[in-house]
């Protein structure tokens, strides 16, 4: 089985996430907000062989371009992933997702006696402290989180 | 950067020389305590505690009224509409309303700082669960800097729960400002400073090790900074004596320290300072205690009318 052979089909416009981290591509959905209400043309291949990585996912979304701002919230729980932009069945942009230094309502802190856990109506604001291993740290409490702990959030 | 109008939420919030400015005002307010008379009149603040305090709500009640500026409070969530199920939120916005300066009190973490969003009116954090408590470690390094005139360059001591202690915490993120020789951390093995404040020690280059044992380290420092353990951080009643007994300072233990040595607490205190210490030349919390006025003092002032005033 070749990489290529697996690819759903070529798409015309739209944005592929590849090389995501293999088994994770709900969850990139998921941090993406994209839930398939939208309309949207979604195909998710999972566990397919790679050549960098030996497995990986992938996810193509059909006619929506995905903002660098917005993917790169994925790096979160997938910091190898890649985006390509597609315009015309040709690669018009081409990124690794890169995690930012603020992460705001995505995850929840992991201290239960921090704020933005017992008030309702707050959003959760996060700051990167170390991008290899992940550490993000609430800018409520100061409570750190690591990616196992961001990870459990999506199981 | 100038403190007007500003919140103070955790003592990271502050420079060098924002401190350097509260320390001044508050040897000016100290040298002569009837020179801030009436400059907040006609100022409310409002002590919004959340979390049942004595000693910090009634120091920033005196700080207030002897600015002569008035004072509106209340000190537990019984008392308040929280208790009938509004927000806290909701309770901050009324109280913006209410009052130019607002200080917080609270038992979660990050409290303040979600006050602070809410409001136009500056807040005050006076204790986020285990997080901030910065008008202490004002306090606490005012007291360092009057005995030894610097920070820089000393040896300091924290001795006690240094993990879900917010003075301690705090304390330490003030002393980060500042280059000490070294920090000593001594706790029992369960009661060890977080990661979170470990990474935040190393990456401000800040020297420190840890102990367990105080008798080891006590003639190297020049302040021991002793912090009460509770007993609710223990799961086994009978490991809490044990720690109880071996955290806790006596006469004996000060036979060897530097003559300029000191001893700090935020206070209260339980037993870990034997009473008989209270009468040595080392105890100074009771000192400590009584700058918490003239500092809270300062920091109104400096929030509420800006330097130029003074």
């Amino acid at each position: 089985m070749t990489e290529k052979e697996l690819i759903v089909r070529k798409i015309e416009n739209g944005t592929v996430i590849d090389h995501i981290t293999p088994g994770r591509a709900l969850d990139v959905l998921k941090v993406l907000n994209i839930t398939g209400k939208e309309g949207l043309v979604v195909a998710v291949v999972m566990n397919v062989p790679s050549k960098k990585y030996g497995k990986k996912d992938m996810v193509k979304i059909e006619n929506r371009e995905l903002a660098e701002e917005e993917v790169n919230l994925i790096a979160m729980i997938s910091p190898n992933a890649t985006i390509n932009i597609i315009r015309d069945h040709k690669v018009a942009k081409k990124f690794q997702v890169k995690i930012p230094n603020k992460i705001k309502n995505i995850i929840q802190c992991e201290n239960p006696t921090c704020i933005t856990r017992v008030e309702k109506n707050t959003i959760s604001s996060f700051t990167l402290v170390s991008r290899s291993p992940i550490i993000l740290r609430c800018d409520y409490c100061g409570a750190y989180i690591d990616l196992e702990a961001i990870l459990k959030q999506f199981e | 950067m100038t403190l007007y109008k500003k919140d103070l939420i955790s003592i990271n919030d502050l420079s060098r020389d924002d401190i350097k400015k509260i320390f001044e005002v508050t040897d000016l307010l100290r040298e002569n305590i009837r020179k801030g008379r009436n400059l907040l009149k006609g100022f409310v603040l409002t002590n919004a505690f959340f979390e049942p305090s004595t000693r910090t709500r009634l120091s920033f009640e005196s700080a207030m009224l002897r600015l002569g500026g008035s004072v509106i409070s209340f000190s537990s969530v019984e008392a308040i509409s929280i208790a009938k199920g509004e927000s806290f939120v909701d309770t901050i916005r009324m109280l913006d309303a209410y009052s130019d300066i607002i200080v917080v009190r609270h038992k979660y973490e990050g409290a303040a700082k979600l006050a602070a969003e809410i409001s136009e009116a500056p807040v005050i954090n006076a204790g986020d669960g285990r997080n901030q408590h910065p008008t202490q470690t004002l306090v606490d390094l005012y007291t360092i800097v009057k005995k030894f005139g610097k920070i820089d360059g000393l040896n300091i001591g924290l001795f006690g729960d240094l993990k879900y202690a917010r003075t301690a915490n705090s304390l330490l993120q003030g002393l980060a400002i500042f280059n000490p020789s070294k920090i000593f951390l001594i706790s029992p093995p369960t009661l060890k400073i977080r990661k979170e404040i470990r990474d935040l020690l190393n990456l401000k280059g800040i020297k420190f090790e840890e102990h367990d044992d105080v008798s080891e380290v006590i003639s190297e420092l020049d302040v021991l900074y002793v912090l009460r353990i509770q007993r609710e951080r223990f799961s086994d009643p009978l490991e809490y004596e044990k720690v109880k007994g071996s955290y806790r300072v006596t006469l004996d233990l000060l036979k060897d320290v530097k003559d300029d040595f000191i001893i700090m607490h935020p206070l209260p205190r339980v037993d870990e300072i034997d009473y008989k210490v209270d009468g040595t030349k080392y105890a100074y919390y009771f000192k400590q205690a009584k700058y918490g006025i003239p500092i809270r003092m300062a920091l109104l002032t400096l929030i509420l009318l800006g330097e130029e005033v003074l």
